[in-house]
């Protein structure tokens, strides 16, 4: 009894001098309550070093809490109780978020940084007229392709995935909307398909896929194909960067034929309070140096096209991730679609998981 | 002679297993490279980086925080939870009990972590520190209760029955008798309840807001981008302080038991001379 | 029976009030929204597709096996490792050592895995020094289960250790003296005293194994789906929270019907001793 009491005394009065630590470091971090821009924003995806520069420059505390998952995030905004201030939802949860007014809209009189977005990245049509959302990042949906095993002349469309040469050799994002997406691409039909029958040719087609997919996996496809364990992969652009960075072997494929476009965007939701600080943030972080300096940490596609100047000549120049116009025209951007619709897409693929061979 | 060889291998096997993925996790927090494949060559830059990083620190020290006052509540209310199963008569009320305990430890965390929310926003329990360690307490507490319950049914009624005899009051047999014996279970327990604060993701993520965040939380909202080698320096630091806890604690401990011990073998056997 | 009212009372109520709170209410509410399909009508739809369509049942099935699978291995590998810690110099100090890797975040772990079973990892390598070809190791179920189990080993030694503990050397001696073989002191003795460990520990292992899901997809590349997988789905991709629910009431009841069946009977009552 007493080696208990003193066991648990012991590990009270730890905990306290943790807590004592924390506040400490809270406060050495300069958060003061009322200055405070809370932040959501997906894990390591805004460099370290400008939440310091912002900081010091305009006296505001970034408060960021991260997610992994829109569906997720959406779900913390929609039942309140937090305070975000600013969060970075994909274009169709922007258009989600919109429908079911947890988005508050931006005042343009206040945004400093909007004329160095390239047109191409603005007015799309999850945000006519970007009501909502300014775009942070953006990307495609291809193909990596590991140079040991495969030449980039056998992967130049969607439809050279079925080669029986890739048998057990493919590796696919677990992604319902992105993996029957490039399944109707490849029958010519649209992204946004909501048409049950088109949907069940897509799954069909897929189905006829499977002795060639190896593994249907999320993050960790860059640990796989970083090990050379598969020669193909489809994942999107961000991903891609991301392993070819740790594998030279590695190269990103946009079929030509289509694909999809997708956009990380800032909006502030309903929770949102202190105006002041989203506004500051935003103006710093569309001012092209910094936005150059973010889009190197993170090494995804900016939509600023003033930063993507100050950018390195042969990462601006890569065709593969940043597309030409006649590429850009033939993607698609996903639409939110009806929940039935989002629940059969789910379904079919959760169909093509489990009878797999 | 060759048994007893044989045996110190399999468990010197057991260990090796355990150790390899920890190892080798610590080995890449070494490399030059940005991530755990293809060692790179040797750089303590993953180290560095992570003692500048003031907000990962106090992501650290909050989850420790979070973890050790958790599993201390879970396991004084899971122990009393155990108590009062273990003297529930009827075997109906008693499955039924040890059934609801189980729940939190099928329902995936998702689940829970949604139902936690909805909760929690309905009673209008601000998100935070305070809806975190509630939550925690509560998925932690069935494991507690799994360590402790077989550890009471053990306990033999003849030293219950001897205690009494003696003239021990209820709570002179729980504290004299009862707890010492149900001690490594509660231990165990604590342990445990530790274990599935630190690796919970799910449930933090949806009941936590005002700026506390949990290690686990930032490493899952990491994949996304890939998770750098300083997570990994990160668990080499922490792994090789615990290292060094347990084995401190270990030792010093050591000196008082011995006498401890012999202590209570001769409480033990008087009590059980009673009983004959 | 005296009983001291006041402090029964203070055993009762923290508990009584955790399974108020925080199992009773969410249950309901888990239960309450398995009724509402995808576009917030009532309906007993959700039931109704669960059990006519085969990929559900499919999948209970999966996961029930794999489940199964997991504690099996985890068993085999834990019983003889606690029953060997039992001996041991210094069993504390290993137990304590046995816990520790459990204090690593668990994706750490699996991307650890990846890298050591990969076609490039650590094992391959290894077999390539006796010039065999690199085998696929990951993405089977030997892997998957591999590291299941590597993750619930801990869990499974810990309370079978415990239970070994109190086990009386006079028994196992006495057994011995009697002239019995030691596979018959290990069934007759050893093994049914030392069962309410294994039962804890069983009970730590399946039960989360059943809703285990991202194991299934980092090192089984989601080549079997379990019902965790399906309600991670359902509540994170479709937002379909009545399907997910659902499930979870299934699995629930699944649970329950487990305990009851491996629970306590009337007859073994409190009377051992």
């Amino acid at each position: 009894m007493k080696r208990l009491i003193s066991m648990a005394v012991a590990i009270l009065a730890v905990a306290l001098g943790l807590a004592f630590w924390s506040q400490d470091l809270q406060r050495s971090q300069g958060a003061t309550g009322s200055n405070t821009l809370n932040f959501a924003n997906w894990g390591d995806y805004i460099d370290p070093a400008l939440i310091k520069k912002f900081q010091k420059e305009t006296g505001y505390h970034v408060n960021m809490e991260t997610f992994d998952s829109n569906e997720a995030m959406y779900t913390k905004i929609q039942q309140g109780g937090t305070s975000y201030d600013l969060t970075v939802p994909s274009e169709y949860m922007v258009e989600k978020m919109a429908e079911d007014k947890l988005l508050i809209p931006l005042d343009k009189s206040k945004l400093k940084g909007l004329s160095n977005y390239g047109a191409s990245f603005m007015n799309q049509s999850f945000d006519p007229g970007n009501k909502y959302s300014l775009p942070y990042f953006w990307g495609t949906l291809g193909i990596v392709y590991n140079d040991k095993f495969a030449k980039a002349s056998e992967l130049q469309h969607w439809n050279d995935l079925w080669n029986p040469r890739w048998k057990g050799n493919i590796m696919l994002i677990d992604s319902a909307r992105d993996i029957l997406g490039f399944s109707l691409v490849s029958l010519g039909k649209s992204m946004n398909t909501t048409n049950p029958t088109t949907l069940a040719l897509a799954k069909a087609k897929l189905d006829q896929l499977s002795p060639n997919v190896k593994a249907v996996v999320a993050d960790e496809i860059k640990m796989y194909m970083a090990d050379n364990e598969a020669a193909v992969a489809v994942d999107w652009s961000g991903e891609a960067a991301d392993m070819m960075a740790s594998n030279s072997h590695l190269h990103y494929i946009v079929p030509s034929e289509g694909s999809n476009l997708w956009f990380d965007n800032f909006v502030i939701p309903k929770t949102a309070k202190n105006f002041k600080a989203i506004y500051a943030f935003l103006n710093f972080m569309t001012d092209p140096k910094n936005a150059a300096q973010n889009a190197d940490y993170v090494g995804y596609s900016t939509p600023n096209d003033a930063a993507k100047k100050l950018l390195p000549k042969d990462v601006r120049n890569d065709k593969n991730f940043y597309p030409g116009k006649e590429v850009l025209d033939r993607s698609e951007v996903y639409r939110n679609l009806a929940p039935k619709t989002v629940g059969l897409y789910n379904d079919l693929f959760l169909e093509f998981k489990m009878y797999r061979r | 002679m060759k048994k007893w060889k044989w045996t110190n291998l399999y468990l010197i096997f057991v260990f090796v297993m355990l150790y390899v993925p920890i190892i080798y996790l610590i080995a890449y927090s070494f490399s030059e490279g940005e991530r755990m494949s293809g060692f790179h060559g040797f750089t303590l830059a993953h180290y560095a980086e992570l003692f500048a990083d003031t907000r990962m620190i106090q992501i650290v020290v909050d989850t420790l925080m979070l973890a050790l006052l958790s599993s201390l509540i879970a396991t004084i209310v899971g122990t009393l939870g155990a108590l009062a199963i273990s003297r529930t008569v009827r075997p109906l009320v008693k499955n039924t009990v040890l059934s609801l305990n189980n729940i939190l430890m099928v329902s995936p965390d998702v689940i829970i972590g949604a139902s936690f929310l909805i909760f929690f926003t309905a009673l209008k329990i601000p998100l935070g520190f305070g809806s975190v360690l509630m939550s925690h307490i509560a998925f932690s507490i069935p494991i507690v209760v799994l360590m402790v319950l077989p550890k009471l049914q053990e306990m033999q009624q003849s030293m219950l029955d001897a205690a009494r005899d003696l003239g021990s009051t209820n709570s002179q047999t729980l504290a004299r008798v009862v707890l010492p014996f149900i001690t490594p279970g509660i231990l165990s327990g604590f342990f445990m309840a530790f274990t599935y604060s630190l690796d919970d993701f799910a449930v933090t993520f949806f009941v936590t807001g005002n700026g506390f965040q949990t290690l686990a939380v930032e490493i899952y909202a990491r994949a996304r981008q890939g998770i750098s080698l300083e997570i990994n320096a990160l668990s080499g630091v922490m792994f090789i302080f615990a290292l060094l806890l347990v084995i401190g604690y270990y030792f010093i401990q050591q000196g008082s038991q011995s006498r401890k011990a012999k202590h209570r073998k001769e409480s033990e056997a008087i009590i059980h001379e009673a009983a004959h | 029976m005296k009983k001291n009212t006041a402090t029964s009372l203070a055993f009762y109520v923290p508990y009584a009030l955790w399974i108020v709170l925080f199992v009773i209410a969410p249950v309901i509410l888990i239960i309450y929204q398995s009724f509402f399909d995808i576009d917030g009508q009532f309906t007993l739809g959700n039931y109704a597709t669960y059990f006519q369509s085969g990929t559900y049942i499919m999948m209970t099935i999966n996961s029930v096996w794999y489940a199964f699978l997991i504690t099996l291995v985890t068993l085999v590998i834990s019983y003889p490792a606690a029953y060997l810690l039992h001996y041991a110099k210094h069993k504390e100090l290993w137990l304590l050592l046995i816990i520790l890797p459990t204090w690593i975040n668990l994706l750490l772990k699996a991307y650890a895995f990846i890298g050591i079973f990969s076609q490039d990892g650590g094992v391959n390598n290894f077999l390539g020094l006796f010039g065999i070809a690199p085998k696929q190791i990951l993405f089977t179920d030997f892997s998957f289960i591999f590291v299941a189990s590597y993750i619930e080993i801990p869990f499974m030694i810990l309370p079978i250790f415990n239970g070994i503990e109190e086990l009386d050397e006079g028994y196992v001696n006495a057994s011995r003296d009697l002239g019995a073989k030691w596979s018959q002191t290990f069934t007759h003795v050893i093994l049914p005293l030392t069962m309410s460990g294994v039962k804890a520990g069983v009970q730590a292992v399946f039960i989360p194994s059943l809703s285990l899901f991202m194991l299934t997809r980092l090192i089984g590349g989601n080549r079997v789906i379990t019902l965790g997988t399906a309600i991670e789905e359902h509540f994170l991709t479709t937002m379909n929270w009545g399907m997910g629910s659902t499930i979870g009431v299934v699995l629930i009841v699944a649970m329950f019907i487990i305990m009851f069946l491996t629970g306590e009977r009337r007859k073994k009552g409190a009377k051992r001793a």
